[in-house]
């Protein structure tokens, strides 16, 4: 057995509740109705993509294991979905999710690595792959075997930083990062393709080198299959582009460009969980 | 400089493996030999400096100490908000190596003259500021600083051959250090224009004006308390830096001066104008700016004859 096999086998032994889309999405509208706080729309928009990171196809044996992946979640905005995972993996007591963006809480509207299971301070958006990249490059200079998964928004594609990295990670053959998109069309002011077209987007990450692949970001069991079936030794950087809905799973938030910034009132947010729930 | 902080690098990395080293395409002629003799930690990234800082956070948090060479203000400005949000907010150990500051690239212009990287990184508080004043310097504070926790940013001097008689590689964070001793006035240098601070004082001294000249290399830890001391020492304290007056060295000394009742008055000599568009050599640039010996002297002399 592997040293990366015995890892696994503690990892898949922690306590914890099943990461689930419907658990997932239920805690981004708990939590945010609570705390009174948007975002919701970009939180709703990863549900899908966080279950089938955190359900199992991560190795992370403790968080601060030297050989366990790292998943860094660069478009930090939606870390609700973040920090409803790492709830259902045991990581966070319900008591700690209770204090969302609270006085003196360390879970705030965007990441912070000093909460165990965040890996980096984020919310400047185009910084995070090039962390992903420094770390999948550790890896490959240690003789590691752990991996760096990065999330980004494909409104954060406009930033120039990314490139840098996109073209960094393809000459130097880092087949060990994985970025995911979420590519759910939207931005803060409006549609991407009104804003700045960022079309063909797959086409642009392929001209730069890597390896990538288009999956519905809704199903969980194609993201898994996409995102295990990569090899480290491909000689190619992964990205894959994850088609989303911002605000998925509640209807009149869906596709709308104000649910990137608004909270809930109590009709919505009784609407909005009787839709949840009825997709559980 | 330059020569002192890879030699000294090249050097430290045969006995430490954590050490890598990153530059953005700059350091041609410089980085060769590291390049060829540690193959595996030699990274050129390409022109792409904000990648550079963001790579680096990603090894340092993986136990790596990398240190990142570019131009000083490339290096200090380009990346500026990743190094602010990777190394400083996770406290990693980045190294962020700027080279030449303030006129040193001379006739390059003003996009390569560093002007404003102390006053940015000295502000700061998780960023630990070394501005070596020679090649010896270099490579003492190289050498005693380079596996401290959290970032460090190094401003190197491009002259090789700079040399600041009685310093001798003296380094200690926080701490000045004094290459002339003299009662009537006190001179505060940092970095390669200490040359032309000792050498004002060397004139002065033929008018029979004795300065004491202190190098302050460690901007951040600021060595507070030496400061205080010999604020209580002179009623004259000129700060000697090629910067803006704004944010570096004066600045510091000002800050440091004004908490408590001294009778020392501060005169910070720097550059006054923003981003001067003479092209020239350092050595007219500097004389343009006031920064040369011959300059500061007379700028000293004037000052002490109006003070009576």
């Amino acid at each position: 057995m592997t040293p990366r096999a015995v890892l696994y086998i503690i990892y898949s032994m922690r306590v914890g509740q099943p990461v689930t889309p419907y658990a997932i999405r239920k805690i981004i509208l708990e939590e945010s109705y609570r705390a009174h706080v948007g975002h919701i729309g970009s939180a709703l928009s990863i549900a899908d993509i966080i279950a089938a990171l955190f359900s199992d196809l991560l190795i992370i044996p403790g968080p601060r294991h030297p050989e366990r992946d790292r998943f860094i979640l660069s478009k930090g905005h939606a870390v609700l979905a973040l920090y409803a995972a790492l709830h259902l993996k045991g990581v966070l007591t319900r008591a700690q999710l209770g204090t969302y963006c609270g006085n003196g809480t360390l879970l705030g509207s965007h990441p912070e690595h000093t909460l165990e299971g965040i890996e980096f301070s984020t919310g400047s958006l185009g910084h995070g792959l090039a962390i992903g990249a420094g770390v999948a490059l550790s890896a490959r200079m240690s003789g590691g075997r752990y991996r760096s998964f990065v999330l980004v928004s494909d409104a954060e594609c406009e930033e120039g930083s990314l490139w840098e990295t996109v073209m960094f990670a393809a000459h130097h053959k880092l087949s060990n990062l994985v970025a995911i998109v979420d590519n759910n069309g939207q931005q803060a002011f409006g549609k991407t393709r009104d804003i700045i077209n960022l079309d063909p987007l797959a086409q642009k990450w392929q001209a730069f080198g890597w390896d990538v692949r288009e999956v519905d970001g809704h199903n969980v069991s194609e993201l898994k299959n996409t995102l295990c079936g990569f090899s480290a030794d491909s000689g190619r950087p992964h990205a894959v582009i994850a088609d989303t809905v911002c605000g998925k799973g509640v209807s009149f938030m869906e596709g709308k460009v104000e649910w990137h910034y608004l909270p809930l009132s109590d009709e919505q947010y009784a609407v909005a969980m009787k839709e949840i729930e009825a997709s559980k | 400089m330059r020569r002192a902080f890879v030699n000294t690098l090249l050097d430290i990395a045969r006995s430490d493996p954590r050490v890598v080293l990153m530059t953005a395409d700059l350091g041609f002629m410089v980085l060769e030999e590291f390049q060829h003799t540690h193959q595996s930690r030699f990274f050129n990234v390409g022109v792409a400096e904000a990648n550079m800082v963001g790579l680096a956070t990603g090894l340092a948090s993986c136990g790596y100490i990398p240190f990142l060479y570019s131009i000083a203000t490339f290096a200090s400005m380009r990346g500026y908000e990743q190094i602010r949000n990777g190394p400083i907010l996770h406290r990693l150990p980045v190294r962020i190596v700027g080279i030449g500051g303030g006129f040193e690239y001379g006739h390059a212009g003003p996009t390569h003259a560093a002007l404003e990287d102390l006053g940015i990184t000295r502000i700061q508080p998780g960023l630990t500021v070394i501005v070596p004043a020679d090649q010896m310097q270099t490579a003492t504070a190289i050498r005693k600083t380079y596996d401290l926790p959290g970032p460090i940013y190094y401003r190197i001097g491009k002259n090789d051959a700079c040399v600041i008689p009685a310093l001798e590689g003296r380094f200690t964070l926080g701490r000045i250090d004094i290459v002339r001793e003299g009662s009537n006035l006190l001179i505060i240098s940092t970095g390669s224009i200490t040359a032309e601070a000792v050498a004002a004082a060397g004139e002065l001294s033929r008018d029979g004006i004795e300065a004491t000249v202190a190098v302050v290399s460690s901007l951040r830890p600021a060595p507070v308390e030496d400061l205080r001391n010999l604020f209580s020492k002179f009623d004259l304290a000129v700060t000697v830096e090629e910067h803006y007056l704004e944010g570096g060295l004066g600045s510091l000394v000002a800050e440091v001066a004004a908490e408590r009742r001294f009778h020392c008055r501060v005169v910070r000599c720097g550059v006054e104008h923003s981003l001067p568009p003479e092209i020239g050599s350092t050595a007219y640039l500097r004389e343009l700016n006031g920064l040369s010996a011959e300059s500061l002297a007379t700028r000293i002399r004037e000052t002490l004859r109006s003070a009576g």
